[in-house]
């Protein structure tokens, strides 16, 4: 049985906002699921929808096979973490963290045996006698995450608990999180805009647009696999490299990529012809075959064969998978170095666009230098040009 | 660095009995940026404040471009200031939001020259199509850049950002911090740019300042501080995952956990006896080492795994490819790079 089921849930705001379009979710008991996407996306509004806290205008919500669609709040058996949590200024820490389990009417001993345990966890062992004003800005959060996690109810709903901290207790605070939830395993709705919160917290990620669902999978196939040009750019830090380009008819089963082709009557004509790409057997691209010549004027970037139907198309490629490479015939300026402690992001102007490409912290090119860029022809990836959904 | 352009010396700010700046030091070379970086309260607006000319240093000076400006009013250091709520009036347009800094009494630029300025802003942050839009009526991106434009218009001698990204989507965060970065440095203004985000600092800063309690714990190029930094309180400041600290004492040439003695890397000649270990997730080899830890948990952060692994008594963070297939449970042997490795004192003082 599923913990939680939305079926064809559809919200329209009295203004005639529609926030959310008819999306269905089945979630596992115990599985950990980030709703991810930009402002008015929907999810919000989801995850109130799910706490009670709006009502639907259309579809079905269940907790534990039960309809609970029409339920009031405190009807549903969740427990919730919002951005803002308000702790009760009078009580101490351990009053706090204790109070919904006193209004459960759980008894005195367990209690205390619960509340040390998830103040453990949280590491507020040392303050459980301070009163809420005495704690730091984080500190305080983390009570109130502490307040809701005591509970064990069916789910925990979260919205953008971690949003108003700083970047650095956010990111040891979402360790905290996975832990505990790994350790209790309730079921959990998360919120968020932070693609990379997602990531690292999700047992699935379901990426929201424009009221509706476009994915819905494990962190790494949402990364590697996204299922449309929104989910390519949107996850990722920075997000996928994306090129519009064109599909030509090459014989029977093959085709070639021409990149850049699908949109120069809007930006003009290139300094240089646009690199060429060819298609390849299997839907997969394969390396360049060896005999196969390059030049400036003709780049040849890989040889791939398709059956996809010719057409405009965009090409994807994540940076890391993109090497320097002195003897690549597409090349460029690197314009922008971007250093991130674990890794460097190089943006590369080259006759078709700018390249974003990972490198290790010690490479020695850097704003101003001349590179040749190599693709992994293994993840190329490829989307409609039209409606955006990946193709291969 | 280049010859200074801003110095701050021996900067305190009292209020009342609270003391926010506490003896800040700060050199920013022509050109350069900047990052001053903290969390809440750390007294990175103060500083700010300070060198615009807003709040009045109890102690300490502040010199722009090789003069005293310590008791010279705003007007007189011609720095601009980009707050992190934009501060945009709401019933203007955009247009006269922009032209608002130039129509300063005492400034009488005349007419055709505010225009010009207003439409270069504007070409150059690419909102010349929002131009008679109310900035009430604006998304969050576009007021950003409409604040943005309202300190490039005045074409000041300094840039003063005060965390000016951080109410927007991470998305939109990450693509506006290249679109600045970018045009700060065409422009060749220097700036101070304040910012509790470790990616916002190591990306964008010519010299890293880590400010904690309204002091200056580090200043530095981002690699140095990275890499080197003096303090866990630094470490933790930069850095996702937090670098890993592990309590140490030596025995002979190698270092041992001084929770249960397990082997952490070699100690180089001359270490003290104890210490704390600072070494980077990305540093820690998931094999080669002599001993065994279990992973607890696993996390795909795109790039990369981080994983989380119970090692020589405490949780160590490893940053490792994700082609290597692992699993909660699973036993590994993390080997620590002894050449990355850096030492604090046992007690983590600086």
């Amino acid at each position: 049985m599923k913990a939680v089921t939305l079926e064809r849930l559809e919200k329209t705001f009295a203004d005639g906002t529609r926030a959310v379009r008819g999306i269905d979710l089945a979630i596992e008991a115990g599985e950990f699921v980030v709703l991810l996407g930009p402002s008015g996306c929907g999810k919000t509004t989801t995850l109130r929808m799910l706490a009670g806290l709006e009502l639907p205008t259309g579809g079905r919500i269940t907790l534990d096979g039960k309809d609970v669609t029409h339920l009031r709040p405190a009807a549903r058996d969740v427990g919730f973490v919002f951005q803002f949590y308000a702790l009760y200024p009078h009580l101490s820490v351990r009053e706090n963290v204790a109070f919904p389990l006193a209004c459960a009417g759980m008894a005195r001993g367990e209690r205390t045996r619960r509340v040390a345990e998830v103040a453990e966890h949280l590491g507020l062992g040392r303050l459980l006698d301070l009163r809420p004003r005495q704690l730091s800005g984080g500190d305080q959060q983390r009570v109130a995450l502490a307040r809701a996690m005591v509970r064990r109810p069916a789910v925990w709903l979260m919205d953008e608990p971690l949003g108003t901290l700083d970047a650095a207790l956010r990111a040891e605070l979402c360790e905290f999180l996975r832990a505990e939830q790994l350790a209790q395993r309730v079921t959990t709705v998360y919120v968020t805009h932070d693609q990379e919160e997602a990531m690292r917290l999700a047992d699935r990620v379901v990426v929201m647009s424009g009221g509706a669902i476009l994915q819905a999978e494990r962190p790494g196939r949402v990364y590697d696999e996204p299922a449309d040009l929104f989910v390519a750019r949107f996850v990722g830090s920075p997000g996928m490299n994306l090129f519009p380009g064109e599909l030509r008819a090459a014989g029977a089963g093959a085709a070639e990529l021409v990149l850049g082709a699908a949109a120069d009557g809007a930006r003009g004509a290139h300094p240089y012809p646009p690199p060429t790409l060819w298609g390849g057997r299997e839907n997969r691209p394969i390396d360049i075959p060896s005999g196969v010549r390059e030049s400036r004027e003709n780049p040849v970037l890989h040889r791939l064969s398709t059956t996809l139907p010719p057409g405009p198309v965009t090409l994807g490629i994540r940076p890391e998978f993109i090497a320097l490479d002195a003897t690549s015939s597409l090349r460029g300026r690197v314009a922008v170095d971007e250093y991130l402690g674990a890794s460097r992001c190089l943006h590369v102007d080259t006759p078709v666009g700018r390249w974003v490409v990972r490198v290790a912290p010690e490479e020695p090119a850097t704003r101003g230098s001349e590179v040749g860029l190599r693709l992994d022809p293994a993840h190329l990836r490829l989307f409609h040009g039209a409606t955006g959904a990946r193709l291969a | 660095m280049s010859a200074p352009f801003l110095t701050v010396r021996g900067v305190v700010k009292r209020f009342g009995a609270r003391t926010a700046l506490a003896g800040v030091e700060l050199a920013l070379g022509a050109g350069e940026i900047a990052v001053v970086l903290g969390a809440t309260g750390a007294g990175k607006t103060t500083l700010l404040r300070t060198i615009a000319g807003l709040e009045r240093p109890d102690a300490g000076t502040l010199e722009l471009d090789g003069r005293d400006v310590t008791h010279e009013p705003p007007r007189a250091r011609d720095v601009a200031l980009v707050f992190q709520d934009f501060s945009l009036y709401p019933r203007w347009t955009v247009r006269a939001n922009l032209a608002f800094p130039l129509r300063a009494p005492g400034r009488s630029l005349p007419a055709a020259e505010i225009e010009e300025r207003v439409r270069g802003v504007a070409a150059t942050l690419r909102i010349e199509h929002l131009l008679e839009r109310d900035a009430r009526r604006l998304s969050g991106g576009e007021m950003q850049r409409v604040a943005i434009g309202r300190a490039l218009v005045r074409r000041p001698r300094l840039f003063l950002m005060d965390e000016p990204l951080t109410n927007l989507d991470a998305k939109l965060r990450e693509a506006l911090r290249l679109e600045l970065v970018t045009l700060v440095r065409a422009l060749g203004t220097p700036m101070v740019y304040v910012t509790h985000d470790q990616a916002e600092a190591l990306s964008m800063a010519d010299r890293i300042h880590v400010l904690d309690a309204g002091r200056v714990l580090q200043a530095g190029p981002p690699r140095e501080v990275y890499l080197r930094p003096a303090s866990p309180a630094v470490a933790r400041a930069l850095g996702s995952p937090p670098m890993n600290a592990l309590a140490a004492r030596r025995e002979g040439a190698t270092w041992v956990a001084e929770a249960d003695g397990t082997p952490l890397c070699a100690a180089a000649a001359g270490a003290p006896a104890r210490a704390l270990l600072g070494v980077r997730a990305e540093h820690v080899a998931p094999a080669g080492g002599t001993h065994p830890a279990t992973v607890e948990v696993l996390e795909d952060t795109g790039p990369h795994q981080l994983v989380v692994a119970r090692f020589a008594g405490t949780r160590l963070h490893l940053l490792v490819g994700r082609d290597l297939e692992l699993a909660p449970g699973r036993t590994i042997h993390p080997r620590i790079d002894p050449a990355r490795v850096v030492t604090w004192a046992a007690d983590g003082s600086t």
